[in-house]
């Protein structure tokens, strides 16, 4: 009996493993040939691509479509614009999407639940279709800065930021995760004598870990690949991301070279966030993992 | 250390009343127990104890000071939840202190109060671990602990022992028990065991939806309960019942009879009775003793006899099909199928106005 549930095993476990190879190649192939394709100049770039060579580091490797990558367009700048635009947005994304999400979870307040079934309706409306309206909101709303009072958000930081910051994605994510955390530790906490901000900090956003993380990596894939709205609302080359920075390179005859080079070049923030929120991911379910 | 005091407590779900006119008096240092079946309304009771719930109705004082309005951590309170509800992101320690950091409690204070409850539930050595690394016995001290460092007026328990194996729940009613000796503060503890109740309790509240059964010491309950729940509930095995028919009234006794019982002369302790109406009787198992052959008061049939050495259990049907239990404090042998007669003390019968 053992031996027959044992071989069992180690034959479901060796499936496992060949399915998820496969999967983990189709998925990382790209990303190889994107890299590869990178150190090769056009002429050899576009021939390799019919055959495996193509994958391989092959051929008359350099640097060279780096050095012109970065020639040719602020890389730097508008990597740097992405990630701050993206950083941001992420983080007051969790923060203001968790309260009001705690809100309607946790407080008694008239018209909650139907304010609640309002968010979560926006779901369904593609954001082509407020793009324009919100161009013309934007276009027209003060703003106190350095430089005093202004009207209008075009060619700024605030306008690629403040429209993204609240979604109901986020909020519904939230909602669904703290429905379901024990209502007995918020109880417990409001006899100890806890406020319900102490119960946000201390109670309910440390027990949060996943939902944190599950939003965080959606929120970061939305913002860092943002394209239609950072097109139509920043002109001056000082506020670009790094999507639309893509069309410095589909000029009269693409550089399939420095595409390739600039792509690896902005894929590398997106890599290394996947990686820390991955742990912090892991790390999370483990500590709570606690069940009565 | 307080006096709780409800008075006409109410509380309604929208339109369905749940509890629906409770009056208790606790009184200093008193331990009182909350029993009742399921769905009766302890835990709801005891949140509105606690702030949990608000009061839809009725009074609430501790020590003397009306609280309905007041919040939770105001009220001198603590509570430890069925659930345990101790955090799981944060170590024993820090789940002791909580209500010490949360009210921003000095390090000094803060240590020397957890140590003293570590002590006092014999813990020192859980206090670096995480919740996930106690057993259930272990996690039930934490959030005990949590409720003494408070320092609380009146401790509230809400069935805290019901997810404790058989060994554990006694070793901590136990310690239950004696950390209210210790401690001397009023207790308020909702359970559906009776045993828990019974053995804790300087005043038992009997709950029925809603409604106060019967509130008082627990041996007065156990012998002199005023109806037929009360009856009922307290005691294993329960009290049998026997639908009666009442012959005569007299001064202080009612006298009765059916098929398979002699008339017997009942105290009605006050209670109203009219002759020939319909009655219940009650007689505790242990209070049943054989009698030799054609004696005795009632008469049945052996249906089942369960030796436990100590003790014999016997179920016996009577005339009217209805089965009754007589619970021998000897070892004895009863075939099934032959007659039994039992005797009782009529004083130690109840008899009950109303039919089951
Ligand atoms: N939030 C609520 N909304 C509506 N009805 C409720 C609510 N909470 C409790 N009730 C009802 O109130 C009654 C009392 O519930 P309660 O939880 O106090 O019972 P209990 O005596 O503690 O039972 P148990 O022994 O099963 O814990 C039940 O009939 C229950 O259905
Ligand atoms: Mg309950």
């Amino acid at each position: 009996m053992a031996a027959i549930t044992s071989d069992n095993h180690g034959l479901r476990l060796v499936t496992r493993y060949v399915v998820l190879t496969l999967i983990a190649i189709i998925f990382v192939f790209p990303l190889i040939f994107m890299v590869m394709s990178s150190f090769k100049p056009d002429l050899q770039l576009l021939r390799d691509t019919s055959g495996i060579r193509a994958f391989l580091p092959v051929g008359d490797i350099s640097l060279n479509n780096y050095v012109a990558a970065f020639e040719r367009a602020p890389v730097a700048l508008f990597v740097f614009n992405s990630v701050l635009v993206t950083g941001v947005t992420v983080l007051l994304s969790l923060l203001l999407c968790s309260m009001a999400a705690f809100s309607f979870v946790f407080l008694q307040w008239r018209g909650r639940n139907v304010l609640l079934s309002i968010i979560i309706a926006t779901l369904i409306v593609p954001f082509e279709t407020i793009a324009i309206p919100l161009l013309l909101l934007v276009s027209k709303l003060p703003w106190i800065g350095f430089d005093g009072f202004t009207i209008g958000w075009l060619n700024s930081y605030r306008v690629q930021i403040i429209p993204w910051i609240a979604d109901g994605l986020t909020i519904f994510l939230f909602v669904q995760f703290f429905k379901d955390l024990p209502r007995d530790l918020i109880e417990a906490s409001r006899v100890e004598g806890a406020s319900w901000w102490q119960i946000y900090t201390k109670v309910v956003m440390p027990l949060s870990g996943p939902v944190i993380a599950t939003a965080a990596i959606l929120k970061f894939l939305v913002m860092y690949n943002q394209y239609l709205w950072p097109l139509i609302v920043v002109q001056e080359e000082t506020y670009r991301p790094v999507m639309v920075g893509l069309q410095y390179f589909f000029q009269l005859n693409t550089a399939w070279g420095e595409v390739m080079a600039y792509l690896t070049v902005i894929t590398v923030p997106v890599l290394t966030f996947y990686l820390i929120l991955q742990r912090a991911f892991i790390a999370s379910i483990a500590s709570t993992g606690v069940k009565g | 250390m307080a006096q709780v005091k409800l008075r006409d407590i109410r509380k309604s779900y929208g339109p369905v009343e749940v509890i629906k006119g409770v009056d208790i008096d606790i009184d200093d240092g008193e331990f009182v127990v909350f029993v009742g079946p399921s769905g009766c309304g302890k835990s709801t009771l005891l949140r509105m104890i606690a702030g949990l719930e608000d009061i839809s109705d009725g009074t609430l004082e501790i020590d003397g000071i009306r609280v309905n309005d007041i919040e939770p951590s105001k009220r001198g309170i603590a509570m430890v939840f069925q659930s345990y509800a101790i955090f799981p992101h944060m170590t024993v320690r820090e789940n002791v202190a909580f209500g010490l950091t949360i009210n921003k409690a000095g390090k000094a204070e803060k240590s020397e109060k957890v140590a003293e409850a570590a002590r006092i539930l014999q813990m020192e050595h859980l206090l670096d671990r995480r919740p996930s690394e106690l057993s259930g016995g272990q996690r039930q001290r934490v959030a005990i602990g949590r409720a003494i460092v408070r320092d609380p007026k009146v401790f509230l328990f809400d069935e805290p022992l019901s997810n404790l194996d058989a060994a554990l729940r006694m070793d901590m009613r136990m310690e239950i028990g004696k950390l209210h000796q210790d401690l001397g503060t009023s207790m308020i503890y909702v359970t559906h065991d009776q045993v828990e109740a019974m053995t804790l309790a300087d005043k038992i509240v009997v709950l029925k939806d809603g409604k106060v059964m019967q509130a008082g010491a627990p041996m007065e309950l156990y012998h002199a309960p005023e109806n037929l729940f009360v009856a009922g509930f307290l005691g294993a095995p329960s009290m049998n019942f026997m639908d009666v028919t009442v012959g005569s009234v007299n001064e202080t006794t009612v006298s009765v009879s059916n098929a398979s019982l002699d008339q017997i002369d009942v105290p009605h302790k006050g209670r109203n009775f009219v002759a020939g109406q319909t009655a219940t009787l009650g007689v505790r198992p242990q209070y049943l003793h054989p009698a030799t052959d054609g004696q005795g008061r009632l008469h049945g049939k052996v249906m089942l006899s369960e030796r436990l050495g100590s003790e014999t259990v016997i179920d016996v049907a009577l005339a009217d099909g209805s089965k009754i239990i007589a619970a021998l404090a000897e070892d004895s042998i009863q075939e099934p199928g032959t007659a039994a007669n039992f005797d009782f003390n009529p004083a130690q019968a109840h008899i009950f106005p109303e039919t089951r």
